[in-house]
């Protein structure tokens, strides 16, 4: 199945969940959803600027807050909006799940890009990493 | 009985009695219409919070309370550190010391005349604001360490305003305590470029008219009169704090089982007052508070530039500033005796009575201005702090008028670009950097500020001193 992602309902902010057939991919369908708060169309955001990064965590649910908040800082310090993402992970036998991500975007312009408003950081609220109706999925809130 | 498990205890005080992990009731102020809008989330973070180590009295949810993150946005918890007590990165929130200045600024509203919207339109120019901008400033490391110890008193020192203004910030302006080596090389890198910025989301700054006394006596000590433009800053610690908040979660909710604590929502990540990390964790958000104080400070400074461009007799003054997302050792009496307690206010302000020591001694009469970010469609409120107040929940009060719609319904309902138009007719002005951020913050997303306010004063939380209308609206 293609990378899918969505926006669901939360009180005062916003969720972002992710479909994919692997854990990769509901993880940037997630980062998809995220940058959509930065860009209407992510499909539309240049790949001129590659950033590159790890994280770890000792759960999957965690490594998904680990990264979305990685890709929250990368955003804000450098001014930039992505809107492709490449994820990899691994689980090390007796120790923490690392994921080693790739990002590609530009510098934001939020009138063109159709911004909305800036993440703050993504929480444990909603949570989910798994697998559901034969995908896996990945959500968090988000704080906005 | 509401559906929700609250009990009336006495006109628009409900309670939910201790039971299970919980150590003390809790408490929320809201009247009938409020308490049955309120999301189920509230009830359970209310309870979650009341089992905290070291609570005293109650976990208390102010009347503009809604769904947050461990606790809820309106929430307030005080810790003994005697006690056991803990201090919870979740308490505080992501956007540290987000809060509210207003300046009155010796004009008439009906002064501005057609030279509102030149006005409004050189303040969304000169205001950095939005996704994507920077601020006035770029700072070094070192220079930013200097903000983080130094707060709005390093503003003034660097020219963004009077020192007499102090006086009316918080804590006079400068957080004690702060420790920038306790706040990480990536927190600081994101605020190089965001000191004097308002951020986006639900920040502000708007341009008000006051509209309605309440108090004449209490107006005049805070110089207010009807008519008179009053200027309004919503905004936080910018990336700094976030990143602090997601730094700290981290951190400590694997620590928990380390310190005996059990915590019913990872969110409440805390540790022990006196604890290393409990230390940490309030050195850094100690500095996170004056990087707000700075930031607020600094716009402050920026908008005082914007006036003397188009209303050279004007004189901006400081009214006040407050902090919604803190914690902060106040002494409070309990059962009878003085203590030093933590007091967590979570999208919630500080609300000191007459007397107190901590106030300006202009304000010392009369109380602490609270000021309350209503919505950009409705008003404001200036209110003041009671000596109930301290009775009530450790001199505190609301913060605005809460949400009670998702943004995803508000965008849903209401168009951008439309809204604008429609806000333009009842004479308001919004310039926003994006007309879809303009719809999440649509003002019929907001509970009622008036209700807000109302049930406030009712159960002597804080009293109203003015109500205020916006005239113009610079939105993120």
């Amino acid at each position: 199945m293609a990378v899918q992602s969505e926006h669901f309902e939360h009180g005062a902010d916003v969720g972002v969940r992710g479909r994919g057939s692997t854990p990769e991919e509901a993880f940037e369908g997630a980062a998809q959803a995220l940058f959509h708060l930065l860009a209407e169309d992510t499909g539309a955001v240049s790949p001129e600027r590659e950033e590159r990064f790890e994280c770890s965590a000792a759960g999957l649910e965690d490594l998904l807050v680990a990264y979305l908040n990685e890709l929250i800082s990368l955003a804000d310090t450098n001014g930039l909006v992505f809107g492709r993402f490449a994820v990899r992970i691994e689980e090390a036998p007796d120790g923490p799940f690392r994921l080693s991500g790739r990002a590609w975007g530009e510098p934001i312009d939020p009138e063109r890009h159709g911004s909305t408003v800036l993440p703050k950081g993504a929480t444990y609220t909603a949570l989910r990493v798994g697998r559901q109706d034969g995908c896996w999925v990945a959500q968090c809130v988000v704080d906005v | 009985m509401t559906n929700a498990g609250f009990r009336e205890v006495e006109p628009n005080v409900w309670e939910i009695p201790a039971t299970g992990a919980m150590r003390v009731p809790g408490r929320v102020f809201a009247s009938r219409e409020l308490v049955d809008a309120l999301d189920e989330k509230v009830r359970e973070q209310v309870t979650n919070v009341a089992a905290l180590p070291g609570i005293v009295t109650a976990s208390f949810a102010m009347p503009d309370a809604h769904w947050g993150y461990g606790f809820p946005i309106g929430g307030v918890a005080a810790f003994d550190p005697e006690k056991g007590g803990i201090v919870s990165a979740g308490g505080v929130g992501f956007d540290i010391s987000c809060g509210v200045r207003t300046y009155t600024t010796g004009l008439k509203a009906a002064e501005l005349g057609d030279r509102l919207e030149t006005v409004a339109h050189d303040l969304y120019r000169t205001v950095p604001a939005g996704v994507g901008w920077g601020g006035a400033l770029r700072l070094t490391l070192d220079e930013l360490d200097q903000v983080l110890l130094g707060g709005a008193r390093w503003a003034v020192e660097s020219g963004w305003g009077d020192p007499e203004e102090l006086e009316r910030v918080e804590e006079r302006g400068c957080m004690r305590g702060a420790d920038p080596s306790k706040v990480s090389h990536r927190a600081k890198v994101r605020q190089l470029n965001e000191v004097g910025t308002l951020g986006s989301g639900n920040h502000y700054l708007e341009l008000q008219v006051v509209d309605r006394v309440f108090d004449p006596k209490v107006a005049q000590a805070f110089r207010l009169t009807e008519g008179d433009l009053l200027v309004t800053i919503h905004c936080g610690s910018r990336g700094l704090g976030h990143q602090i908040g997601t730094d700290f979660l981290q951190r400590l909710v694997p620590l928990s089982g380390h310190y005996g604590i059990s915590l019913p929502d990872r969110e409440l990540a805390c540790a022990p007052i006196r604890s290393p990390d409990g230390a940490d964790y309030l050195g850094a958000m100690r500095a996170a508070i004056n990087c707000a104080l700075a930031n607020r400070q600094v716009i402050g400074g920026l908008v005082r530039r914007v006036f003397a461009r188009h209303f050279p007799q004007a004189t901006l003054r400081l009214l006040y500033d407050v902090s919604h997302n803190t914690c902060k050792v106040e002494e409070h009496v309990v059962d009878g005796s003085k203590r030093l307690l933590y007091v967590h206010r979570k999208g919630a302000t500080r609300a000191y009575g007459p007397g107190h020591p901590d106030l300006p001694e202009e304000y010392r009469e009369v109380g602490q201005p609270v000021l309350i970010g209503g919505t950009m469609g409705t008003g404001s409120y200036v209110l003041v702090g009671t000596a109930r107040s301290e009775e009530r929940a450790f001199s505190s009060s609301c913060h605005g008028a809460g949400r009670k719609m998702s943004r995803m319904k508000a965008k849903g309902i209401w168009q951008g670009k439309e809204l604008i138009r429609d806000l333009r007719g009842k004479g308001i002005i919004v310039k926003a950097h994006t007309a879809k951020g303009a719809a999440e913050e649509a003002p019929g997303a907001y509970k009622d500020v008036e209700e807000v306010a109302a049930v406030a004063e009712a159960v002597g939380l804080s009293r109203r001193v003015a109500r205020v209308r916006p005239v113009a609206v610079v939105k993120g």
